[in-house]
C-alpha cells in the first residue's frame, strides 16, 4: 500500500552543517521504517499428505490424510524485513555548510530528477555577508587573510556593483542561450527577459539584488542556475573586493529550486513516510505541468519560473 | 557464507504419524540382507540419534531421483523394505564418495558400502511403500540463508518461537553452521534454564540471544564461575539479571578479564565501591566494551575541557553514557555550549544530558532562543532556562514553556536558518 504511493518528488529543508548523504540515508532509514511497519504476520501452513494414525491391530493400514503444517519459513523473524531498500535520488546537492530546500527522489520519481535536470530551472538563494575581512575559503570560518575597514561602504554602492554584475551574466546567459537575436520573436523574448540557456554552462546570474544593508552585515537575494555553493561566496568574496572593502558570507540559504519553494520543504521532524506520501501527492501535479512545456516546446520558445526581480 | 550442514535431525514428533524408530548405522547393517553394489547415486537409508555422530556432508552427485526422500524417520516396517525391496524411506543422507568415507565417523564401513546395490526406479513396490515416500524437495547442502532449513530443523523452529531473529543471525559469519549443528535438547535447553535462573525473562530470550548466540556453545561451568564471580563482588540477583540483559556479551568474558575491568574503572575514575557498582549496573556495556575510547574520553574531559577530576566523577554518576560517546560530537558539542552560548563549567557539571544530545537540536533552540530574546542561561536572573529543559523536553513542550511560542513559528524560524 505504503510503496506503491511513494513514487515521485519531495522536498526536505537541509540544515546547516548535515552532509547531504547523511540526509538521504536518513530519509531512506525513515522511509524502511515505515513500510516495515506495514504488514502484520499471519502464521501461514501448507498442506501436507502424512500418515494417518492408525489403530494397534496387526495389519496396519496406511492411509494418506491431508493435514495442516505450520511453516515457519516465511516467519519475518525467519525471512527478514519486507523491504531492505528503498531507492532515493538526490536532486541539486547542498553542501555542509549551506541550508535549504533540496529535492529528492523516490522510487521512480529518480527518473524525473534527470527530467528536471534537463529542463534547467532556476534557483534561488539567500546570501548572507559580513564586510571587513576576507578569508581563505570566503567564509567566516576560515583562515583569515585580511581584515579591511567598511565604513565607505553604502548601499548605493553595493546597488550599483550588483548591476553590473547582473548586466555582465545577462549577456553571458544571451550568448548561451544560442538564440540567432536577429529574429523578431527571439529579440522580444530578450526583451521581456524569459531567455535561459538550455545546456551546460558556468554558473550565470540570473538576477540579483539587496534585501537588507546593515554594516557590517548585508543580506542579497540572488537568481541563479548552474551553480555550486562554493561559486556563490566566491561572488560575496569579490562584491567585497569590488567595494574597496573585503567581505565573507555567513549563510548560504536555498529557498527555491525549480518548482519546490520553502513552503514545500520538510523538517527534520517531518521525515517520515505519511508527511512524504503527502507532500508527494501535493507536488505532483506542479512538477508534471513544468515538465510539460519542456517536452512539447521547441528551441525557440522558452520560459523562466520565476522572473528575475530587477 | 554458505552454511553447510553438520548434522541432521529428525523431528517428526509432532506430526500425526506413526512414531518412527530412529535408526542408527549399525542397526541398519545388521539388516542387510541383500547383498548390493555400492552407487555413487545410492542412498543409504540412515538416520541417527541427536546426540550420535555428525555426518560430513561429502555431497557430490545431486542428480536427484524420485526415490530420495527427506528426513523422515524410517519406519519400522523401513528396516524390512530397506532389505526387501530397496526403497529408500528413510532420511536424506547422501553417500560421499568412497575415498570420503574414511573422513567422517559414520559407522559403515566399505566392505557394507560394496554390499548394497543400486535401487532402480523401475522397481516394483508394494503400496505401503509407496504410501510412506514422501517426495519433499531436497534440501541444499550449503545456502546462504537459514530459510531453506527451518522447516526441517526442530532447533531452529523452537528458536524462532522463542522470538530468536535468524534473519540477523545469519549474516554472520559462522552462526548459521552453528545453530544448525546443535541440538535443542541437549545442548541449548540447559543454557536456556540457566538464563532463566539468572532471571531473564521469556520475552527477552530471543532478543538476548540474537545479539549473543555464542553463548549456546560455552560450557556451563564457565557461565556458573563467572556468575558466582559477580555474586562474589556484591552483585545482588536482580542486578545480574539486568546487566546481562542489557549488556548480552557479560556472561561471554572470562572472569579476569571482567575482574580487570572493573578495577580498571575503579582506578580510573577514583570512585568507591559502590559507587562503581551503581555505574556498571546502569551501564553494563561499559564492561563488554573496549577501554580505549573510555581513556580517551577521561582525557578530552580533563585535559581540553579543563573539568577537575571531582567534577568528572559527578557528571560520570549522572550521566554514564558520556564516558562512551564519541569524541569529535563532544567536543563539537562542548565548543557551542561553552563558547557560543557561554555556559560555564560549573553549569554544565550540573547538567551533564548536554553531552547526550544531538547537537543540531541544542543549535536550533538556542538560536530560537536567542531570537526571541530569551536565551537567559545564568541561574543569578530571571527567566532562567536549565540546560536539561533545553535538550530533553520534547519540541511541543519546549515551545509552548520555554519559548513561549507556537510550533508553527519554531518551524518557521527553522526553515530561516
Amino acid at each position: 500500500m505504503g510503496w506503491s504511493r511513494l513514487h515521485g518528488l519531495f522536498a526536505v529543508y537541509k540544515p546547516p552543517g548535515l552532509n547531504w548523504k547523511h540526509l538521504r540515508d536518513t530519509v531512506e532509514l525513515q522511509l524502511l521504517k515505515g513500510l516495515n511497519s506495514e504488514k502484520q504476520f499471519t502464521p501461514q501452513e501448507h498442506i501436507r499428505f502424512l500418515l494417518a494414525p492408525t489403530e494397534g491391530s496387526e495389519r496396519k493400514e496406511l492411509t494418506l490424510m491431508a493435514t495442516n503444517v505450520p511453516v515457519l519459513s516465511e516467519h519475518p523473524l525467519v525471512r527478514g524485513p519486507n523491504y531492505t531498500s528503498v531507492k532515493v535520488g538526490v536532486g541539486h546537492r547542498l553542501d555542509v555548510k549551506s541550508s535549504g530546500v533540496l529535492v529528492l527522489g523516490v522510487g521512480h520519481g529518480n527518473k524525473l530528477l534527470t527530467d528536471i535536470y534537463n529542463a534547467h530551472l532556476t534557483k534561488d538563494y539567500t546570501v548572507r555577508g559580513l564586510l571587513g575581512k576576507a578569508t581563505d575559503d570566503f567564509t567566516d570560518e576560515g583562515r583569515l587573510i585580511e581584515k579591511t575597514t567598511y565604513d565607505h561602504v553604502t548601499q548605493e554602492k553595493l546597488s550599483r556593483i550588483l548591476a553590473v554584475i547582473q548586466g555582465s551574466h545577462q549577456k553571458a546567459l544571451v550568448m548561451h542561450s544560442n538564440l540567432d537575436l536577429k529574429t523578431q520573436e527571439a529579440y522580444e523574448m530578450a526583451v521581456k527577459g524569459l531567455i535561459r540557456p538550455m545546456c551546460k554552462t558556468p554558473m550565470l546570474i540570473t538576477g540579483i539584488r539587496c534585501l537588507q544593508f546593515a554594516p557590517p552585515e548585508f543580506l542579497l537575494e540572488i537568481q541563479c542556475m548552474h551553480e555550486t555553493q562554493q561559486l556563490l561566496r566566491r561572488v560575496v568574496h569579490e562584491i567585497g573586493l569590488e567595494l574597496k572593502s573585503a567581505a565573507v558570507c555567513t549563510q548560504v540559504r536555498r529557498t527555491r529550486d525549480g518548482v519546490f519553494t520553502l513552503e514545500d520543504a520538510l523538517l527534520r521532524t517531518q521525515w517520515d513516510m505519511h508527511s512524504i506520501q503527502k507532500s508527494i501527492q501535493k507536488v505532483t501535479p506542479r512538477v508534471e505541468a513544468e515538465l510539460k512545456k519542456y517536452q512539447t516546446v521547441g528551441p525557440a520558445q522558452r520560459d523562466l519560473v520565476g522572473h528575475p526581480a530587477s | 557464507m554458505p552454511i553447510l550442514y553438520g548434522k541432521w535431525l529428525c523431528q517428526f514428533s509432532r506430526y500425526p504419524m506413526k512414531i518412527r524408530n530412529f535408526i542408527i548405522i549399525t542397526q541398519i547393517r545388521n539388516h542387510f540382507t541383500r547383498p548390493r553394489k555400492t552407487n555413487l547415486h545410492c542412498l543409504l537409508a540412515l538416520s541417527q540419534q541427536s546426540s550420535g555422530s555428525f555426518l560430513h556432508w561429502g555431497f557430490k552427485n545431486y542428480r536427484t531421483s524420485s526415490l530420495w526422500n527427506s528426513s523422515q524417520a524410517p519406519s519400522s516396517n523401513g528396516q524390512e523394505n530397506i532389505s526387501a525391496q530397496g526403497t529408500h524411506p528413510t532420511s536424506l543422507n547422501e553417500l560421499p564418495l568412497k575415498t570420503e568415507v574414511t573422513n567422517f565417523d559414520s559407522q559403515i564401513s566399505l566392505e557394507e558400502l560394496d554390499d548394497l546395490s543400486p535401487i532402480s526406479p523401475l522397481q516394483q513396490i508394494s503400496e505401503e511403500d509407496a504410501v510412506q515416500i514422501v517426495a519433499e524437495p531436497p534440501l541444499p547442502p550449503a545456502s546462504f540463508t537459514l530459510r531453506d532449513y527451518v522447516d526441517r530443523s526442530k532447533t531452529l523452529q523452537k528458536l524462532v518461537l522463542l522470538g530468536v531473529n535468524l534473519s540477523k543471525l545469519e549474516k554472520r559469519p559462522g552462526a548459521g553452521n552453528l545453530l544448525l549443528r546443535l541440538d535443542f535438547e541437549n545442548d541449548i535447553q540447559k543454557i536456556l534454564l540457566f538464563l532463566k535462573d539468572i532471571g531473564v525473562e521469556d520475552n527477552q530470550l530471543g532478543a538476548f540471544l540474537t545479539k549473543n548466540y555464542i553463548i549456546l556453545s560455552e560450557d556451563l561451568e564457565n557461565l556458573r564461575i563467572r556468575v558466582a564471580y559477580l555474586e562474589s563482588k556484591k552483585f545482588s540477583k536482580t542486578d545480574i539479571s539486568r546487566m546481562v540483559i542489557n549488556a548480552p556479551y557479560l556472561l561471554s568474558f572470562p572472569v579476569d578479564r571482567l575482574d580487570n575491568r572493573l578495577g580498571f574503572f575503579q582506578k580510573e575514575l577514583g570512585l568507591d565501591v559502590q559507587k562503581t557498582r551503581d555505574l556498571v549496573i546502569r551501564l553494563p556495556r561499559l564492561l563488554t566494551g573496549s577501554l580505549e575510547p573510555v581513556k580517551e574520553n577521561m582525557k578530552v574531559y580533563r585535559l581540553q575541557f579543563g573539568f577537575k577530576h571531582n567534577e568528572i566523577q559527578h557528571m560520570v554518576t549522572r550521566i554514564p553514557k558520556i564516558l562512551t560517546a564519541s569524541k569529535r560530537k563532544l567536543t563539537e558539542t562542548f565548543d557551542y555550549v561553552h563558547n557560543v552560548m557561554h555556559i560555564p563549567h560549573h553549569l554544565i557539571v550540573k547538567f551533564p544530558q548536554v553531552f547526550n544530545s544531538k547537537l543540531l537540536r541544542v543549535k536550533e533552540r538556542n538560536s530560537f532562543l536567542t531570537y526571541l530574546g530569551r536565551a537567559q542561561y545564568d541561574p543569578q536572573k530571571p527567566n532562567y532556562i536549565s540546560l536539561d529543559k533545553l535538550v530533553s523536553i520534547p519540541d511541543e513542550e519546549f515551545c509552548k514553556e520555554i519559548a513561549k511560542a507556537s510550533l508553527q513559528d519554531f518551524e518557521m524560524f527553522l526553515k530561516t536558518l
